[in-house]
């Protein structure tokens, strides 16, 4: 840059005296710091940065002037418009942050409006505990074994050590299908599906079946006529009852924690023999931990595995049997039967879609 | 079975500080189920005394008849005044004077918190109660005084222990294989090698009486396979009017039978005692010898319950003369009963099979104290020592002459059972020592040829028929061991393969339409004919060929479900009547459909193979042949709104779109492409409102509006939507894994068209004609508009649909999609005389 020139004068020229220009600066100056919107600094911005403004004015004169001048009224004015610049620039990054402070308070909403358009569905929770106790064998390495629910009287009872003339076949209350004699019934437990299974899988065998099961008594509180039922069944060679027993501990302490565990009592099923009932060491039931009666089990009776092919001298198998119902009904406090029945989904809704 | 804890004491020395609760654990240890423990007369505390009434003064000029009686109460108890006796007022009348009753002093408290006080009432001082046995809470079939026997005890002693106060009962589930516990011999025997103490078996009489001279009562047997052994001892010179000793009738009524008459009462006493059921004839009324036999088909039988039976060619009878007197083991005939008349007993005891007795008692739904103990299976050999001990107590209590005992015996194969030693332990998953064995073997009762021998030879004892395989006999040995001595282990089971396809299909199913708003319902499948009229079903229609059953709970609904429908629109009936308008309710369940020629009421002569061994291949399709086809079907109800209003906006009510989505739903969570078409119209949808499913070119099913006479006359909610299909056929279809497409990532292109069609052209069928016509560039189509109005004209519609071309290997170029596009509508105004809207 070259020195300025003493021989001219450029106060001649009245917008470039330094004084105006100090003005033009200090007018645009207070109009940005008194601009309180993004519109009203757009306008200050026109007024005073645009082709009109007095500073744009200003440095349209510098032309005119004597080359000796020009140097200094350019420099003068150049600064003048950075600093106007600058102020412009602090001021609209101060007002969008303002403007964007203000959006998000003027845009907020009441998050606790209900929004349920589409009410929750909900699984049965018969259903999602079934599926639940099928994962626990699953996860043992079993497979889920499944029978038609009108069943061959044979499967149902013969081949399971239950003659036509066993006491125990009357303590069953059968549904017939056609007549008395028609051979047909709907199944009284999942036991035909242990028959169906070592009729038609090959040795070994690790089943659960869980399923539908009807009996002839009327609905109350505590029956139902139709119900559900998990069973086991494991055949190999060399299995004992502690087998059985060490498979029901894993099975109670997976549905009812790690302080559950179970005993046995001696009992009878004509498809077991050692046969045993079932009791459950159930730690959150109401009023303090107890035993209460899970189910039923045992070793399989020879004869059930004869009439399926099997050699009873060479595999031994266990087999054991609850009602679901009445592991949910413990299990969440249900009280009564007919809750689980009716299909009133003010009950079913409290379960969603897992158990 | 009812054990009062006194009776049995008399054949086992159960500790004498063991309490109740301590007993019954180990009764349920060895494997009877313990319902109830029962204090007899509990609650009755303070003085309680055998008195006899000396004088009875009958009050008059009151409502009622009253006593006023002097009854001596021994010298500690009588009032200062009178010593040695007690005035008393008594409203009952069945006493008279010089019975031996039972009063309870002031200061006594009966059950019920009853306080006996010296009070003032009719004119008297009453100074204390004569006792009912419902008054001290003994039983409640008698409403007048208890009157003892004459010499039951002296008077003035506490009457507590005379009458049973205080007695312990245990009340005790017997299961089928243990029969020989309908016993006191049989309960005591489990307790004696439980405490380690001997048996003293009431029924090892050393001696049986030797008869008098006389003529016993001929019998004869002529069916031995269902009675293998009959005994029939004759007494004569009876009195009837003997009562039954106190004792006898208050162990009877202990064990819940009730006294009758000295005759009646000691067999059942011995039953009770021995588990041997006994029958007591009255020999004046028998014509000529007692012969068992079967039934011949038209004979008729009056039983003691006073029901004609009429006999089938399989009941087994007791005859004489005239024809049947009783059916075995079951029930006495009402003509040859005993009476207060009777003078000479025929007292029979015999051996029946048991599966001849569960016949006969199902047959004639009949159940009695005997049937229910031969069924389970009786002593084989009791039947003549049971009748020796109730012949002694008849002529100890009722007098006169034993005069011998006539009897047939069929020959006896005792049943052997061999068994390794090592089984138990074995079966068990311990080390169980041979000693352990024998001697657990022998406190039940088994005979050992040789305890050394291996395997061992078993002899069952005659009380246990149940034992008659080496598993029973490992039974035996785990239980008087105790279950708990077994430990837990866990077999390692094969590798498996999780859930099946279909398994996983359903599960995916039900979440899918839960997460879609649908709640499950699990319905009953029993549906009547009613429930498919209101469904409109007509007669022909598939769905009212119903499996039947035999017993249904309920003759309105005698028949399995042949769809899910009836029991679900009664589950959403039901929930609109507790108060929700807006359900949206789910089920899935089999159904049950005839197959093909198949009759409702099945067949008559079913196949039963033998258990002996896996039945034949044809056997097994035999069995299955009788069952019906049992699909798992899928179905959705639903009614009100389904979305409902809020500040969003209004609400949406559930529709037959609803119902077709809830299929679509089904369809694709198991990634099944489910086709939607306007097919057939069947009952209960409404006709225009009804799409057909289809999956794989089949009907699966049908989702729309119900009929709005179908709402109407099933109470359901105005356009209640409703969805069913066969979810075993959409799982089918699922078929192996998918193939997955590669994906191009040039730019795709869209073009909307609007084709204007007659209204009753379906908006599938013009999709699919546009998808077939535009080729392989299309990617997808979607209908995103339908208009109808003016500008279209009556009868024809717009429908606007987007079509996405893309091509895998290159940037479309603009005349390639319009080429395509125009191919499509060119289909489309083809197939269905579709026009481009401008």
């Amino acid at each position: 840059m070259s020195a300025p020139n003493k021989s001219f004068d450029p106060v001649e020229v009245a917008v470039l005296k330094p004084e105006a220009v100090d003005a033009a600066v200090a007018d645009a100056l207070a109009a940005i710091a008194a601009a309180s919107d993004l519109d009203a600094l757009k306008e200050v911005r026109l007024a005073h940065a645009g082709d009109r403004s007095p500073l744009a004015l200003a440095n349209r004169e510098i032309g005119a002037l004597p080359p000796q001048a020009k140097a200094e009224a350019g420099k003068r004015v150049g600064q003048a418009r950075g600093r106007v610049r600058e102020a412009l620039e602090t001021r609209q990054v101060e007002l969008e942050l303002e403007r964007d402070e203000r959006v998000l308070v003027e845009e907020a909403v009441d998050v606790t409006l209900p929004y349920d358009r589409r009410p929750a569905g909900a699984r049965h929770p018969l259903t999602t505990l079934a599926e639940r106790i099928e994962d626990v064998f699953v996860a043992m390495g079993w497979e889920i074994a499944e029978g038609p629910e009108v069943e061959a009287e044979w499967l149902n009872f013969d081949a399971l050590n239950l003659g036509p003339d066993h006491p125990a076949r009357t303590m069953q209350d059968t549904f017939f299908v056609g007549s008395e004699d028609s051979g047909v019934v709907l199944r009284t437990h999942t036991s035909p599906v242990q028959i169906r299974s070592m009729l038609d899988r090959p040795l070994p065998i690790y089943v659960a079946c869980p399923g539908r099961v009807y009996r002839t008594d009327e609905l109350d509180a505590t029956h139902t006529p139709v119900f559900h039922q998990v069973e086991g069944l494991v055949v190999d060679e060399g299995i004992t009852m502690a087998d059985l027993k060490g498979t029901l501990d894993h099975f109670a302490t997976a549905m009812f924690g790690p302080e559950a565990r179970t005993r046995l009592r001696p009992s009878y099923f004509p498809f077991t023999e050692p046969s045993a009932e079932l009791d459950l060491w159930f730690p959150q039931a109401k009023g303090g931990p107890r035993w209460i009666e899970w189910g039923g089990c045992g070793m399989v009776n020879p004869r059930v595995l004869r009439a399926c092919g099997i050699d009873p001298d060479r595999y031994s198998g266990f087999a054991f049997g609850m009602g679901i119902e009445r592991t949910l009904m413990f299990r969440h406090d249900v009280t009564d039967m007919r809750d689980m029945v009716e299909g009133d989904v003010r009950f079913t809704t409290q379960f969603g879609t897992e158990v | 079975m009812r054990i009062p804890l006194s009776w049995l004491r008399e054949y086992v020395d159960v500790p004498v500080d063991e309490t109740p609760e301590r007993i019954g654990e180990r009764l349920v240890a060895v494997g009877l189920e313990l319902e109830d423990i029962h204090v007899v007369g509990g609650g009755v505390t303070g003085p309680l005394v055998v008195a006899r009434v000396l004088q009875i003064e009958e009050l008059t000029g009151f409502k009622k008849p009253i006593r006023f009686c002097r009854v001596e109460v021994g010298a500690e108890h009588g009032h200062p005044d009178t010593p040695g006796e007690r005035g008393i007022v008594c409203g009952a009348r069945n006493f008279a004077e010089g019975d031996t009753v039972v009063v309870a002093l002031p200061g006594a408290v009966l059950p019920g918190d009853f306080r006996i006080a010296t009070r003032e009432t009719y004119g008297k001082v009453s100074d204390g109660m004569i006792c009912s046995e419902r008054e001290l809470g003994l039983g409640d079939d008698h409403d007048g005084i208890m009157v003892l026997p004459e010499g039951t005890a002296e008077i003035g002693v506490d009457a507590g222990p005379v009458i049973g106060l205080g007695d312990v009962v245990l009340d005790v589930a017997v299961t089928p294989d243990m029969g020989f516990c309908l016993s006191m011999r049989g309960v005591a025997r489990e307790l004696a090698h439980q405490y380690g103490v001997e048996l003293r078996d009431p029924a090892a009489l050393d001696d049986l009486p030797a008869p008098e001279p006389g003529t016993p009562h001929e019998c004869a047997v002529e069916a031995l396979d269902a009675c293998s052994l009959f005994t029939l001892r004759t007494i004569v010179g009876f009195d009837p009017t003997a009562p039954s000793p106190y004792w006898m009738r208050r162990r009877l009524s202990m064990g819940g039978m009730r006294p009758v008459s000295l005759a009646v009462d000691v067999t059942n006493y011995v039953m009770l005692e021995t588990g041997q059921p006994l029958h007591a004839f009255d020999l004046g009324k028998l014509q000529g010898p007692i012969v068992v036999r079967r039934a011949r088909a038209g004979e008729t039988l009056e039983t003691l319950d006073h029901v004609e039976r009429t006999l089938s060619d399989d009941d087994l009878l007791i005859t004489d003369g005239r024809g049947p007197i009783g059916l075995a083991g079951t029930m006495g005939g009402l003509e040859t009963e005993v009476d207060d008349a009777t003078t000479a007993i025929a007292l029979e005891a015999a051996h029946f099979t048991s599966s001849v007795v569960a016949r006969m008692s199902r047959r004639h739904k009949l159940s009695s104290e005997a049937s229910r103990r031969f069924e389970r299976g009786v002593d084989t050999v009791l039947a003549p020592y049971a009748s020796a001990r109730a012949a002694a107590l008849l002529l100890e209590h009722g007098g006169g002459r034993y005069v011998g005992m006539t009897g047939v015996e069929a020959p006896r194969e005792p049943v052997t059972i061999t068994m390794s030693a090592e089984l138990p332990g074995r079966t068990a998953g311990i080390r169980i020592d041979r000693g352990t064995v024998v001697e657990r073997l022998e406190a039940v009762g088994v005979a050992l040829a040789d305890p050394q021998a291996e395997p061992l030879v078993a002899t069952a004892p005659t009380w246990r028929p149940d034992l008659t395989d080496p598993a029973d006999l490992v039974e035996e040995v785990l239980r008087l061991g105790g279950y708990d001595a077994i430990p837990a282990t866990l077999p390692r089971a094969q590798a498996g393969f999780g859930l099946t396809g279909p398994q996983r299909a359903r599960r995916s199913a039900g979440r899918a339409l839960a997460g879609a708003g649908y709640v499950e319902a699990l319905s009953y499948p029993f549906v009547g004919q009613a429930e498919l009229d209101a469904l409109g079903l007509p007669a022909d229609d598939r769905r009212r060929h119903q499996l039947l059953l035999a017993n249904p709970l309920s003759d309105e609904q005698p028949g399995m479900r042949t769809t899910l429908l009836p029991g679900l629109l009664a589950t959403l009936r039901r929930n609109v009547g507790r108060g929700q308008s807006d359900v949206a309710l789910y089920e899935a369940g089999l159904v049950f459909h005839l197959r093909e020629g198949q009759d409702p009421r099945g067949v008559t002569d079913p196949p039963r193979p033998s258990v002996d061994g896996r039945p034949s291949h044809d056997d097994l399709v035999a069995l299955h042949a009788l069952l019906p086809d049992q699909p798992l079907h899928v179905a959705v109800a639903l009614a009100g709104s389904r979305t409902p209003g809020g500040w969003w906006g209004p609400s949406e009510p559930a529709s037959w779109a609803d119902a077709v989505e809830a299929a679509r739903v089904v369809a694709s969570s198991v990634g099944v492409a489910l086709e939607v078409r306007k097919g057939a119209a069947p009952a209960p949808w409404h006709p225009g409102r009804v799409a057909e499913l289809v999956v794989a070119g089949g009907v699966v099913g049908y989702a729309g509006e119900l009929a709005p006479r179908v709402c109407e006359d099933a109470g359901l909610p105005k356009r209640t939507a409703a969805m069913e299909l066969d979810l075993d056929a959409v799982i089918a279809a699922a078929g192996g894994p998918v193939s997955a497409r590669g994906l191009s990532t040039f730019p795709v292109a869209k073009e909307d068209v609007a084709l204007v069609v007659a209204s009753d052209v379906a908006a599938a069928d013009v999709q699919s004609t546009l998808a077939a016509g535009a080729g392989d560039l299309l990617e997808s189509i979607r209908l995103f508009d339908v208009y109808t109005g003016e500008q279209v004209g009556e009868g024809r519609r717009s429908l606007a649909f987007a079509l996405r071309f893309r091509a895998p290997d290159r940037t479309l170029t603009v005349d390639e999609v319009a080429a395509a596009r125009d191919a499509a509508v060119a289909a489309a105004a083809e197939a269905h005389g579709a026009v481009q809207r401008a």
